[in-house]
């Protein structure tokens, strides 16, 4: 087979196993709903203003981010399978496959907010939809790029569940920083060509973080 | 031993001139600084400030080439360079945030203010602070070197961004920012030449003293390893 086929044989076996147990799936359902009524409770009858939307936009994702993408490398080596994915398949073809299932799941879970987010949110409105699309597809791929990598070191270190947004916090403060930035510019109506700088540092930490984690991934998954 | 006592000349050398040389309006005697506008008296501080954060970059730069040097020989003396080098990073982090917020204090009126540069210095606190709990948290010795490795090269690729792309194109206070005119009296060295002379001088003298630190530092966590592992075969 080739690293293709064998990496979407894996996607095929996680998404497979997660539907069985729908666990990262409800928990994250369960962990946005719960942020963002924690958000309208504390807001109350008053209005936000367009940039603290922006900002809590960002939070919510950062945080149901945290809560469920560890759980790739983990659960492998929770149920004790790493040794056997060690030992039938190379180290890229293991990172494609849970950067698949990752990238996969920040995409549904970050619709699911945003769509909850317009809703609910009345400041919440679009002037340049293109720019926010972009900037939001670009800013899933870093996350998950990064969130996925930082799970493999979790997964071999001791405490799991503390360390996780510790580790991750400051690898995606950039990535973060600017896409609440675009968010900002898409909701003010800001054109493409003022925002290029900031387009220009998302993809170039995108292009940086994947080649990074490709390289640096052997070291972390074989002992 | 020779370059000791000239490290210890130097540095007192410049913490006296620093701090004593006197701000004139028209310097005429090689003792006396230049008046800059807005900044006044506050200047004196840049002989301090910018030279810890200077070697707050080369520790983290020193601590991520010896990663990647365990990554390829999997040395573990390596492994306490790059430790020793991120722990004198991290000390010079915290002078570096100290002393900014100090002359922020005075020079735009608050300690804190999220100025680019600030940000960026608060990110790299958390990101070394992180790599800390990632050593504390693993007990095997080559599984801590490698994983920490990993993560600081990881970490490292979010450095540039910080410190060399955000504070150019955000709105700051400090020199050099996007909404500034001129580059400011460093970049642009309006300071008078010795000014200059001492702020080099500065520093040379802190880079030499990194240096010192940092090999005290490695050898220590090589020597302590070495009795511990002789401790334990008795």
């Amino acid at each position: 087979m080739s690293l293709r086929s064998k990496s979407y044989a894996l996607f095929k076996k996680d998404f497979s196993s997660e539907l069985r147990t729908r666990y990262a799936v409800n928990s994250l359902a369960m962990f946005i709903i719960v942020a963002i009524s924690v958000i309208l409770f504390s807001v109350g009858n008053e209005k936000i203003s367009e940039s603290l939307t922006g900002g809590l936009f960002w939070v919510v994702i950062f945080f149901t981010a945290m809560s469920g993408l560890s759980r790739a490398f983990v659960s492998e080596e929770e149920r004790g399978t790493s040794l056997t994915l060690q030992l039938i398949a190379s180290p890229s073809t293991v990172f494609t496959g849970k950067l698949l299932f990752n990238l996969i799941l920040v995409f549904c879970m970050n619709t699911v907010i945003a769509i909850l987010y317009s809703a609910l949110f009345e400041a919440f409105v679009m002037k340049n939809f293109v720019l926010f699309l972009t900037s939001f597809i670009l800013g899933n791929i870093g996350l998950a790029a990064a969130s996925t990598t930082i799970a493999a070191i979790i997964s071999k270190a001791g405490a799991k569940g503390t360390l996780y947004p510790v580790l991750s916090f400051p690898i995606l403060l950039p990535l973060i920083l600017t896409s609440v930035q675009l968010t900002l510019f898409a909701i003010d109506g800001t054109s493409f060509e003022e925002s290029k700088f900031e387009l220009a540092i998302v993809v170039s930490y995108d292009v940086i973080m994947l080649t990074a984690s490709y390289m640096l991934f052997d070291f972390i998954w074989k002992d | 031993m020779v370059w000791k006592i000239f490290l210890f000349l130097l540095l007192s050398f410049v913490s006296v001139a620093g701090i004593g040389f006197p701000i004139v309006e028209k310097p005429s005697a090689w003792y006396e600084f230049p008046f800059i506008p807005g900044l006044e008296e506050n200047a004196k501080i840049i002989f301090f400030h910018v030279p810890t954060a200077w070697l707050t970059l080369i520790a983290f730069l020193m601590s991520t080439i010896y990663s990647f040097k365990y990554l390829r020989k999997k040395n573990l003396d390596d492994d306490a360079k790059s430790y020793a080098a991120a722990q004198l990073g991290i000390i010079f982090c915290i002078l570096a945030t100290v002393t900014g917020a100090v002359w922020a204090k005075f020079a735009w009126g608050s300690y804190w203010s999220w100025d680019p540069r600030q940000t960026s210095i608060f990110a790299l606190l958390l990101i070394y602070g992180a790599w800390f709990a990632l050593r504390s948290s693993i007990e095997s010795e080559e599984k801590r070197a490698t994983l920490s490795s990993v993560y600081s090269m990881i970490a490292f690729i979010t450095v540039p961004f910080f410190i060399f792309i955000m504070p150019r194109i955000m709105k700051g206070l400090h020199p050099g920012s996007a909404d500034d005119t001129n580059a400011g009296p460093v970049i642009d060295f309006k300071m008078n030449s010795n000014m200059q002379l001492i702020f080099f001088l500065s520093m040379i003298g802190f880079t030499i003293l990194y240096f010192w630190m940092w090999k005290v530092g490695y050898k220590s966590i090589i020597l302590r390893d070495k009795i511990n592992k002789q401790l334990i075969r008795g």
